[in-house]
């Protein structure tokens, strides 16, 4: 008795995950899931205003030890060297619909004024971890350049690689204007350590960790992300289907 | 079925109920919430696992992350492919399943609650009368529960106090409590309504607060299907599809 009902309970069990792999495999209902992502955006933007803070919080609520994750150690001898030279020779190139493109040296970076935030990074596996972030706000190098009207996205290009495909990732305007979303080049005091994307990171808080591209090397202006890489904005939109909205 | 008195979902009626087989007992609202919520809540469970299963420890507190200490640690990809949606590990389709789903979730939740109070739904048929909260009323209810003897007659056609409570305690608290944590843990949300984090304690309290209400909601389920299968599973599950409800006679009569 106790093992037929056992047996039906978990046939039944089978028939819905088999149904529910079918769907998932079906272009179609991916598309109709998909639509509830935009919903979620458009309806998280409505209810938020622009600048909208995420939480900073104190020194005392600091994670005793910052999780890094993704890439911990960039492979290839460009990386290496950068590495050895204690990236004295790091620049970020900023091109794409620029008025001005710039080439700007690390130190440069480090020098211009700088924002300290203590923040919340939340990975899209669920764990979470309490850092403080010294960076210039990404707005002010947007600036400098000079971003032409027709832009609506920037794209931010990594040293790392996931086998053979670079890392990237993308945000648009509202996210790269607000003034939280800054390129870090410190952590808890000291210079960025390595796994956690020295010398050079984004911070954008109100989205989840894979939008936060480490060790940049060039961002990048462009009107649509149909021509980058994959086309949807990411590594992981890429290559595992994540969401490019992270903010849920 | 023409035969059939009819009622409201109180299951007032207007006298002569024995002679008359049959009842009217859910309206249509609560039918189709009812189903909706039915594949709702299992694919919100089932992608939930899954979405636990690439980080299956929790916290609590603000932060928590590999090399802090766990309230509970469920050890690697611990939940079996049956119990998961996608049945293979996959959190990018989980998250897509469970943050779509989440959306038919609270605007059932939200209509229901509209035209169940409009409809006086939950005055009349879920709040919990005065007498039926005495402990000596409650407690008799608990062990006729337990002895497996469920009402009869008129009775059966009103939700029993226990029935009540149960009910409340899904659309009131459980519920709610799922949509509020499950917001909590969206950074976005945080930076809007700050609230979210002051109210639970901290986005990883929030994570474990949602895994328990979920438990409880599992619970609530297996308890639920357990008494829809005692009391009589085809009566139970007709008059949640077509709202009639064939009137069980009184012990002594049959």
């Amino acid at each position: 008795m106790i093992g037929r009902r056992r047996f039906m309970a978990t046939g039944s069990a089978g028939l819905l995950v088999a149904g529910c792999d079918r769907l998932n495999n079906s272009r179609s209902f991916r598309g109709a899931l998909r639509s509830a992502e935009k919903l979620t955006m458009d309806t998280q933007r409505l209810i938020s205003s622009r600048d909208a803070l995420a939480r900073e919080y104190s020194e005392a609520e600091l994670s005793p030890i910052f999780r890094s994750n993704g890439t911990r150690m960039p492979g290839g001898e460009e990386y290496a060297r950068h590495l050895a030279e204690g990236f004295n020779n790091w620049r970020l190139a900023v091109d794409g619909l620029v008025a001005r493109p710039l080439s700007i040296p690390i130190q440069t970076l480090r020098r211009l004024p700088h924002r300290t935030q203590i923040t919340r990074h939340d990975c899209v596996e669920g764990w979470s971890a309490i850092g403080k972030w010294h960076g210039v706000q990404l707005s002010r190098i947007l600036d400098a350049a000079g971003l032409s009207t027709r832009a609506k996205y920037i794209v931010f290009h990594c040293a790392d690689r996931f086998g053979d495909k670079p890392y990237y990732e993308s945000i648009d305007l509202v996210d790269a204007f607000h003034p939280q979303t800054i390129l870090a080049w410190g952590m808890n005091g000291h210079l960025l350590p390595v796994p956690n994307g020295a010398p050079l990171r984004l911070r954008v808080e109100r989205q989840l960790g894979y939008k936060h591209a480490k060790f940049i090397q060039r961002i990048q202006a462009v009107e649509s992300l149909a021509t980058v890489f994959g086309g949807k904005g990411g590594y992981w939109e890429d290559n595992v289907d994540y969401e490019w909205y992270a903010g849920i | 079925m023409d035969e059939a008195s009819v009622m409201d979902d109180a299951g007032r009626s207007n006298g002569g109920v024995f002679d008359r087989q049959f009842a009217y007992r859910h309206r249509i609202p609560t039918r189709i919430w009812h189903w909706i919520n039915a594949i709702t809540v299992i694919v919100m469970l089932m992608s939930g696992l899954m979405i636990l299963n690439a980080h299956p420890r929790l916290y609590w507190g603000q932060f928590g992350a590999n090399f802090d200490h766990p309230w509970i640690d469920f050890g690697t990809r611990p939940f079996p492919g049956w119990a998961t949606i996608p049945s293979t590990y996959n959190l990018a389709a989980a998250r897509r399943w469970h943050l779509a789903f989440a959306w038919v979730l609270v605007a059932g939740l939200i209509a229901f609650l509209i035209v169940s109070l409009w409809n006086r739904h939950v005055q009349r048929d879920l709040s919990p009368t005065r007498g039926e909260l005495a402990p000596t009323s409650l407690w008799h209810d608990i062990r006729e529960h337990a002895r497996l003897n469920f009402p009869t007659g008129v009775a059966a056609l009103r939700y029993n106090i226990l029935q009540k409570l149960s009910y409340l305690v899904v659309i009131f608290v459980l519920l709610p409590l799922m949509i509020l944590t499950g917001l909590t843990m969206s950074p976005a949300v945080d930076a809007t309504w700050p609230w979210l984090l002051d109210l639970f304690g901290g986005r990883q309290t929030a994570r474990s607060i949602h895994f328990l209400a979920a438990s409880a909601l599992l619970l609530f389920i297996v308890v639920h299907l357990l008494m829809v299968v005692l009391a009589g599973p085809f009566n139970e599950i007709r008059s949640m599809i077509t709202g009639w409800f064939r009137v069980p006679a009184p012990k002594d009569l049959a």
